[in-house]
């Protein structure tokens, strides 16, 4: 198979309402970031893969067609992919497989969400008739099955407030997040309001208008940088569906299975051991234990425990999120592109305050639906 | 590199009532039929849709219900017609991350106010607030044709007698819907759902006798804004058609085209000539590009052509196309 | 049902600008690196891809390119090539135009009487030639636009909805089991398992256990009651998979998971074609559901 690397990232500052731009301003902001980080221009750009999450929250219908020009698309191939939450993730694998293809040479991967032209929670609110009228919004979605999680394992009820202020404390390192609270404490979290109990309002992501662009290259692309490149050693994307008897929504299959196809084609056997820095789409803090697990960096009830013990902190055995994750920054459609970013820029060297020392190796991962929708990659120093 | 083949097509009848899943259930089943395909064995699974043509946020995502994806599968969707998202199964194979792939698209454009809805593609600042319809859309598109004497009213009503039946006489004595377009002029709007199935250059030798190869497959879009283009000419069709290696050497060719000027403007633009066209019997939003490939690799499949071309379009005025190219012999 | 909401467009540096000109009864249009003005304004350059900082003013009288009017409506739409201008505006053409609209017509912007920086500044355009507007300084950009989007779809029901749909009518509850797997979807479906269409009808149950919960304290739009409340899975007795449903008639710090609990339907003359049938679910005072029982349905 070709080899196919990240040659450049960028991406916005993510605020709650970025009212000083449009969507093609807000999508320019990343683009333009990644073209320089890359040390690429337009001219080198064979096509373009947008990823967005649904069209509601926006109100345009495949709002690329309208951006086509300003994201430097006409008169190429465009694409655009919607995975629900994973779709960051997703189009930074689509954007891979057409370098591996052997199809372009260089591809831009853009991903956004202006969540403030609209509320999230109104466009999720819409269900088809005859369904029962149960409001829970996105927290109420995910907030029992967290508690599944705590019930099964007997997690200490304080792990969700350690990852949020080690999330919050690393978002303050990157100058990008949304949210930056370096005086953030255990306290202060658990003294935040219960939202969806057993989610506190310090455990969620906020809303954030956001975009992340990176610029992904063939060898030759990648050979002639003169700066470090992040080489993709492998890609993985599984679904299951929403609802199933049976289905089990502390540890999806979905994601347990992308992960050991993941390793197995990165030709990784100790993922613990091996990769170096995490980026995990954590949209509420509980998720970081479960992802540890399903992903298979620790065994079955072993991933509070590995909260617990500090090691996902920046300077651990595996710092997790060290970009302050999407517990800082969640352009929902944005959210999986920054993760794979994250991991790129990690290994690339070139994530400034949050930098992980002597990172080689790194995990890009993303989720979306029900926990249904997994997509991840591994990205290294070498290829 | 790898070849790519279609092995397997299906799509649905006129029986797509229901705003659920289970009208999709048969046409993947088919299809995977067609193909000689277990479900267990697709190595990739890709869809098109669209949330504004349900009404509602990821109403993709019900939709996986219908595969039956335990365990878990691999799998993607673009918002696009379908016809992307076999582009997209297409350069897995090539990539070699999938030998196999089954790509589906559906659309129920009954549940809405289609030409309403579509407008929600224009410029969200300085054209979709005052609502344009796609047909006026269109119809806008229709004049600079007629004007600039690209065709007349006659080649028009002649696409519409093609595909729908009638005397082109009659036609042109009805009245406008959207001057200059007449009802006939609007292919006629259905609900939809189709199938294809991909497979890589050594599997599909095994799964069928005559797979229709993939010689030549790419896409490519034009700016958006109705005054920042040339409706007249389509040349993001144009530089598909060069990419995917379209040439004259052609059986048959099934466009996607939503009016019948577009096919005029479309056939211009790709140098065909009128009797290498598949009829088309309607416009089934969101699976209608995927289905014209379909069709078009059935003909190849079945030994009746050696060498045909599929394609599709997308946004408003022809804005991107799409062209996938398919023979008898693996290139 | 109809989907409805009012879009608030942050509009940027260059359609800020364009907005507030319409506001102020004037056309401006970018001017890009070859030297032609778009109208409407490209915030992009279409051949250098850099951004547009260049705005000049253009006549509010144009040209039409190209239109077309629908049978039975009170305006038509044209393509509309402003005096200055490269491009061409898509816009509205005013009733009266009817009669002499043809491609060449020279045709004026009608401004609507109350502008707010919206592309709706421009009600029309009509036949003739604008007066010269007098010299005005240019105001302040518009910051945001406000797009109102609306929009109805019509639901049809599947075979199985409505069999579901019907029992709930006589206040009854119906799963369908799958012929692959054998489990029981309440409501009944496509197995989302196997993808196959159910088959045997299986009557379900209206009380069965909580397998999780959460208690919703948050307002959010779209809610549809006021916080807390208790969101519930719901495991009924003879269904393999939970609905999600509310607990009420309990303090939200006693809901458990395991808790046993019973469908509280509403009043027998209320009962239609809607899950709604079923107001809410309370506990029965049955002893709790050991973990074990419903562990694998979490």
């Amino acid at each position: 198979m070709r080899r196919a690397a990240v040659l450049g990232t960028g991406q916005t500052h993510h605020r709650a309402r970025r009212t000083d731009v449009s969507m093609a301003g807000l999508c320019r902001e990343a683009i333009d970031r990644a073209l320089a980080d890359a040390g690429t221009d337009w001219s080198q750009i064979d096509a373009v893969v947008v990823g967005k999450a649904p069209d509601l929250f926006e109100g345009v219908m495949m709002p690329e067609l309208f951006l086509a020009s300003a994201l430097g698309a006409a008169g190429k191939p465009l694409l655009r992919v919607h995975t629900a939450g994973s779709v960051g993730g997703a189009t930074a694998i689509v954007a891979t497989s057409l370098v591996r293809a052997g199809v372009h040479r260089r591809v831009l991967a853009v991903a956004f969400e202006k969540q403030s032209e609209s509320n999230a929670m109104w466009a999720l609110s819409i269900q088809p008739p005859f369904t029962a009228p149960i409001g829970a919004g996105a927290g109420g979605y995910f907030a029992p099955h967290i508690r599944s999680y705590i019930r099964r394992f007997g997690a200490p009820p304080h792990i969700g407030a350690l990852v949020a202020v080690k999330d919050r404390r690393n978002g303050a390192l990157n100058p990008y997040a949304h949210l930056r609270q370096p005086e953030i404490t255990l306290e202060s979290v658990q003294s935040s309001r219960m939202l969806w109990d057993p989610v506190r309002y310090d455990e969620t992501c906020p809303s954030s208008d956001g975009a992340c662009a990176i610029v992904i290259g063939d060898d030759e692309a990648a050979s002639s940088s003169s700066r470090q490149v992040a080489w993709i050693r492998a890609t993985a994307m599984r679904t299951e569906p929403t609802f199933y008897a049976g289905k089990d929504h502390v540890n999806p299959r979905a994601g347990a299975v992308a992960a050991e196809a993941l390793w197995a084609a990165a030709g990784i056997r100790s993922p613990l051991d091996e990769i170096d820095v995490a980026e995990l789409y954590v949209p509420f803090s509980w998720f970081e234990p479960m992802w540890l697990e399903n992903v298979g960096f620790v065994g079955q009830g072993d991933g509070w425990k590995l909260v617990e013990s500090g090691e996902t902190r920046i300077g651990g055995a595996l710092p997790v999120n060290p970009s302050g994750g999407v517990l800082c920054s969640n352009p929902i459609g944005a959210s999986g592109l920054l993760r794979f970013a994250e991991a790129a820029m990690q290994v690339m060297g070139r994530a400034g305050e949050h930098q992980v020392p002597g990172a080689a190796t790194a995990l890009g991962h993303a989720y979306g639906g029900g926990s249904q929708f997994f997509s991840m990659w591994v990205v290294g120093r070498q290829p | 590199m790898n070849t790519v083949a279609v092995i397997g097509f299906a799509q649905s009848g006129h029986s797509l009532t229901t705003s659920g899943v289970e009208t999709l259930v048969p046409v993947i089943r088919d299809a995977l039929e067609d193909a000689g395909l277990a479900k267990q064995e697709v190595g990739f699974w890709c869809s098109g849709s669209s949330d504004y043509l349900a009404g509602r946020a990821f109403s993709f995502v019900n939709a996986v219900d219908a595969i039956g994806a335990v365990p878990p599968i691999s799998e993607s969707h673009v918002e696009m017609d379908a016809a992307w998202a076999l582009y997209e199964a297409y350069v897995k194979i090539l990539a070699g991350e999938a030998e196999t792939a089954l790509v589906y698209g559906f659309g129920k454009a009954s549940a809405g106010e289609l030409s309403r809805v579509l407008a929600l593609q224009m410029d969200p600042y300085t054209a979709a607030p005052l609502w344009p319809d796609a047909v006026s859309v269109a119809a806008l598109q229709a004049r600079l044709g007629l004007e600039a004497g690209l065709f007349t009213e006659r080649d028009m009503a002649t696409v519409a007698a093609r595909d729908q039946g009638g005397d082109v006489e009659a036609m042109l004595g009805r009245p406008y819907l959207s001057d200059p377009l007449r009802a006939h002029d609007v292919a006629r709007v259905k609900d939809g759902a189709a199938a294809v199935v991909l497979a890589a250059g050594e599997r599909a030798r095994v799964q069928r006798e005559r797979p229709a190869w993939i010689s030549g497959f790419a896409h490519r879009v034009d700016p958006q804004g109705l005054g920042e283009r040339d409706l007249t000419t389509v040349p993001s069709a144009i530089a598909a058609g060069h990419d995917a290696e379209l040439d004259g050497d052609l059986d048959l060719v099934a466009l996607h085209a939503p009016f019948t000027h577009q096919e005029l403007l479309l056939r211009a633009a790709l140098g065909l000539p009128a009797e290498k066209i598949i009829p088309s019997d309607g416009n089934a939003m969101f699976s209608a590009g995927l289905s014209r490939i379909g069709v078009a690799a059935e003909q190849v499949m079945s030994g009746r052509a050696n060498r045909v071309a599929g394609h599709a379009t997308s946004g408003p005025a022809l804005q991107q196309n799409l062209v996938c190219v398919l023979s008898s012999g693996e290139a | 049902m109809t989907i409805a909401f009012d879009y608030t467009r942050s509009l940027g540096p260059v359609l800020g600008r364009f907005m507030a000109g319409l506001r102020d009864r004037r056309v401006l249009g970018s001017r890009t690196a070859d030297g032609r003005v778009h109208v409407p304004p490209v915030e992009y350059d279409p051949v250098t891809c850099e951004p547009v900082t260049d705005l000049v003013e253009v006549s509010p009288t144009g040209t039409v390119l190209s239109w077309t009017w629908t049978e039975g409506q009170s305006s038509g739409w044209a393509l509309v090539r402003l005096d200055g201008a490269d491009t061409a505006l898509l816009h509205t053409v005013g009733a009266g135009a009817r009669e002499h609209l043809r491609t060449g017509l020279r045709v004026r912007i009608r401004w609507a009487g109350d502008r707010t920086g919206h592309i709706r500044d421009i009600e029309c355009f009509e036949p003739g030639e604008a007066e010269a507007t007098p010299e005005t300084a240019e105001g302040e950009p518009v910051a945001i636009m406000t797009t109102p989007i609306r929009l109805s779809y019509r639901h049809t029901t599947s075979d199985e909805e409505d069999r579901y749909l019907r029992a709930l009518a006589e206040g009854r509850l119906i799963g369908q089991r799958c012929p692959a797997c054998h489990k029981v979807y309440v409501p009944p479906r496509v197995c989302p398992a196997d993808g196959v269409a159910p088959d045997e009808v299986v009557e379900i149950a209206d009380r069965g256990m909580v397998t999780t919960f959460c208690v919703v304290n948050v307002p959010f739009a779209g809610q549809r009651l006021d916080p807390p409340y208790v969101v519930a899975q719901v495991l009924l007795d003879g269904a393999d998979i939970p609905i999600q449903h509310l607990i009420l008639g309990v303090g939200a710090e006693q809901v458990r998971m395991g808790l046993r609990v019973a469908a509280v339907w509403r009043d027998r003359e209320q009962w239609s074609f809607t899950p709604e049938n079923i107001a809410h679910f309370e506990p029965t005072g049955e002893p709790d559901a050991p973990y074990e029982s419903y562990a694998e349905h979490l």
